[in-house]
């Protein structure tokens, strides 16, 4: 089982002519991501990493029978090669690019949502089953299958949180990195929805960070909707005040986004928090006994 | 990116949304011409790029011309929160009976934009929401339908009975979206917006700020940016695609991604040390960001050692070493660097950095206690 990529997963890569692209997609093949092919305008009939490219998703998914993509596309295109996924059948699509204007993602979100269309990112690190599939940049020799679910806001402190599950004996189910723009696809919530249902996993790890109210509104959805334990960490308890959210944005947010009080969310909603990284296999190693 | 509320009356009036007459000066002289031909009552208000000019005493009511220099004197050359004021908005005194509060914005949780209005405007729009988040309605904005005529009118009914107002408010909050798609906004906010004697609404205030993400395609707001002396230290990094703000610490700092950064800021603080700088070297390395981020961190003096976390993903271990490898060539570094690296190539990386006074450890704690250890001789 794990959640959303698995030995069933048909990948394309979109922008797989670039430097980021190419590159990652020999890491994931290399891997054992079953990566079918790429999209390039301009560019089909090319091959890359010993892979058909195509001109279009639809032509892509029409031979190769792709049902995922990842994308490594500029950012001022990116949201047009989100909605191409989209409007050519992809069930998940993960971007990877950073800096997609705002604005951007916000007239795409109705139509993915029409389409059915499940979006990871953008400016994300992507996500992984261990032993079946890595789409996006992960490093993958510093996970290992097992039953524990791990989220997270951040890129690089995912891979310092499952190197520190890994060294421990904790191998991971399915491990994905949510992206920290103000506009993203999957959140904490709809995640932890399908770890709440996937039987390959006992507990979930959640790694957020300041900023917004995401980690309120997912303690709130752990204390009324799981019963799979949950521990988490919070980056930048140390981050310097001033460096605030925009006047308007805070209203909505009900709150100042502080780490004290996601914290606070969190230990209200039985949720335990690590207060640095090598606590967390503790925790999850507490969690997975008495849980 | 901020802009000044000058800047944001001109675009809001280019497109139509009444707002106070007024004239940007920048000595007192031009502040009495302008006021003179004003008329009084009026008003001085400070244009700078930060929230508290009234409590700061950076806007003043002036009746007449000896008023208006003494207002104009005080607040020319004010520090408000760290900024000098350089320019001041005169504007057209206007009697009114009431205050309301506009406000577009993005909302991460319904993925859309989202109009924000009260009949109590005039005040921190924050206190309203903390003391009678109820005065508060919030519409998100349904990106395909945008900000219809009706649903401008519906909202404008719930602040309204005179279908004289709900009709200027109506075209108003049509305007604010369109300026806001328009234009990149990732703020558009008039507060207050005020209900004239003569049953007018004008905007007495505004406020806009922009996705820098943007920026690339909206040329005309990018011309508005004026950067202080912090930004201009991160924009200078940012063009090197390097994230940096400066502290006050000892330890300088690179890491790869900002939530490591932070936690590994986090951490150093936990057992003792201070950190000099958070500088995120970003993802997609090149060996050259390395070189422009150890030039950034030794560029303050404070700093005594060196923490370099990288965990490689898109960031590539050998591109770091290599960078390093540059760095300790072409600069006189004295003082000691820790360095952690896994992830990505991160075995191609060690093998590179084997043989050089780099100190290389295993794990983040590690290289925390060590880097406030050498940190402390």
């Amino acid at each position: 089982m794990s959640i959303l990529v698995n030995k069933n997963t048909r990948l394309i890569v979109q922008g797989i002519t670039g430097r980021d692209g190419g590159f990652h997609t020999a890491k994931m093949k290399a891997y054992g991501t079953n990566v079918v092919g790429g999209v390039s305008p301009g560019k089909g009939g090319q091959t890359v990493e010993g892979l058909p490219v195509f001109n279009t998703v639809e032509e892509a998914v029409k031979q190769t029978g792709a049902n995922t993509s990842i994308l490594f596309v500029p950012a001022p295109f990116a949201a047009d090669g989100i909605l191409e996924a989209s409007e050519a059948g992809i069930e998940l699509v993960i971007a990877i690019t950073e800096g997609i204007p705002t604005l951007d993602m916000v007239r795409i979100m109705p139509y993915l949502k029409k389409k059915g269309t499940k979006l990871i990112g953008p400016n994300c690190p992507g996500l992984i089953t261990p032993d079946e599939a890595l789409v996006g940049i992960l490093p993958g020799n510093i996970f290992k299958k097992g039953n524990v679910g791990l989220i997270s806001r951040s890129g690089t402190l995912t891979y310092e949180m499952v190197n520190q599950l890994t060294t421990n004996g904790i191998g991971q189910s399915t491990c994905v990195g949510i992206g920290g723009d103000p506009v993203a696809g999957l959140y904490f919530q709809d995640l932890l929805e399908m770890y709440q249902n996937d039987p390959e996993t006992d507990a979930v790890v959640l790694i957020g960070e300041i900023g917004g109210d995401a980690e309120e509104q997912a303690a709130a959805f752990i204390k009324n909707k799981m019963t799979k334990p949950v521990v988490a960490f919070i980056a930048g308890q140390s981050a310097p005040p001033g460096k605030r959210m925009g006047h308007a944005g805070a209203i909505i947010s009900s709150g100042s986004g502080t780490a004290e009080e996601k914290i606070a969310a969190f230990e209200a909603a039985g949720v335990p928090v690590a207060r640095k990284p090598e606590d967390i296999p503790v925790l999850i190693k507490r969690a997975l006994q008495y849980g | 990116m901020k802009i000044h509320e000058y800047q944001a009356k001109e675009i809001f009036s280019r497109y139509g949304i009444p707002v106070t007459r007024e004239t940007v000066c920048y000595t007192p002289d031009e502040v009495v011409a302008a006021a003179e031909k004003s008329g009084y009552p009026c008003v001085v208000k400070a244009q700078v790029l930060t929230g508290g000019r009234g409590k700061a005493g950076g806007v003043k009511l002036v009746k007449n011309k000896e008023e208006a220099r003494e207002a104009a004197t005080s607040i020319l050359g004010m520090d408000i929160k760290g900024y000098t004021v350089e320019k001041v908005l005169l504007a057209e005194g206007v009697k009114f009976q009431s205050e309301i509060y506009v406000g577009l914005t993005i909302d991460r949780n319904s993925k859309s934009v989202i109009l924000m209005t009260s009949r109590e405007g005039g005040v921190e729009i924050e206190e309203v929401a903390k003391e009678n988040p109820d005065a508060i309605i919030k519409v998100p904005i349904d990106a395909d339908l945008g900000m219809q005529p009706f649903l401008a009118r519906k909202i404008a009914f719930r602040l309204f009975d005179d279908f004289n107002l709900v009709k200027q408010a109506a075209d108003i909050f049509q305007k604010m979206y369109k300026i806001c798609l328009d234009t990149d906004a990732s703020l558009v906010e008039i507060n207050p917006l005020v209900i004239t004697d003569d049953n007018q609404l004008l905007a007495l205030d505004g406020k806009m700020n922009f996705d820098e993400n943007a920026l690339y395609r909206q040329p005309e707001i990018e011309k508005l940016y004026e950067p202080d002396e912090n930004e201009l230290k991160e924009i200078e990094a940012k063009e090197k695609g390097l994230s940096y703000i400066k502290l006050d610490g000892n330890i300088g700092f690179m890491v790869n991604g900002a939530g490591l950064a932070m936690a590994t800021m986090d951490m150093i603080k936990m057992y003792g040390g201070e950190p000099a700088n958070f500088l995120d070297v970003g993802g997609s390395s090149n060996p050259q960001k390395v070189i422009d981020a150890m030039n950034l961190i030794l560029s303050d003096e404070k700093v005594n050692a060196i923490m370099i976390n990288i965990f490689g993903g898109i960031t590539r271990g050998d591109d770091i070493a290599k960078g390093l490898i540059s760095a300790l060539e072409q600069l006189d570094v004295k003082v000691p660097i820790v360095v952690r690296l896994s992830g990505t190539n991160a075995k191609e990386g060690l093998e590179i950095l084997r043989g050089t006074n780099l100190t290389v450890v295993e794990s983040m704690t590690e290289a925390a206690k060590k880097a406030i250890e050498l940190s402390a001789h």
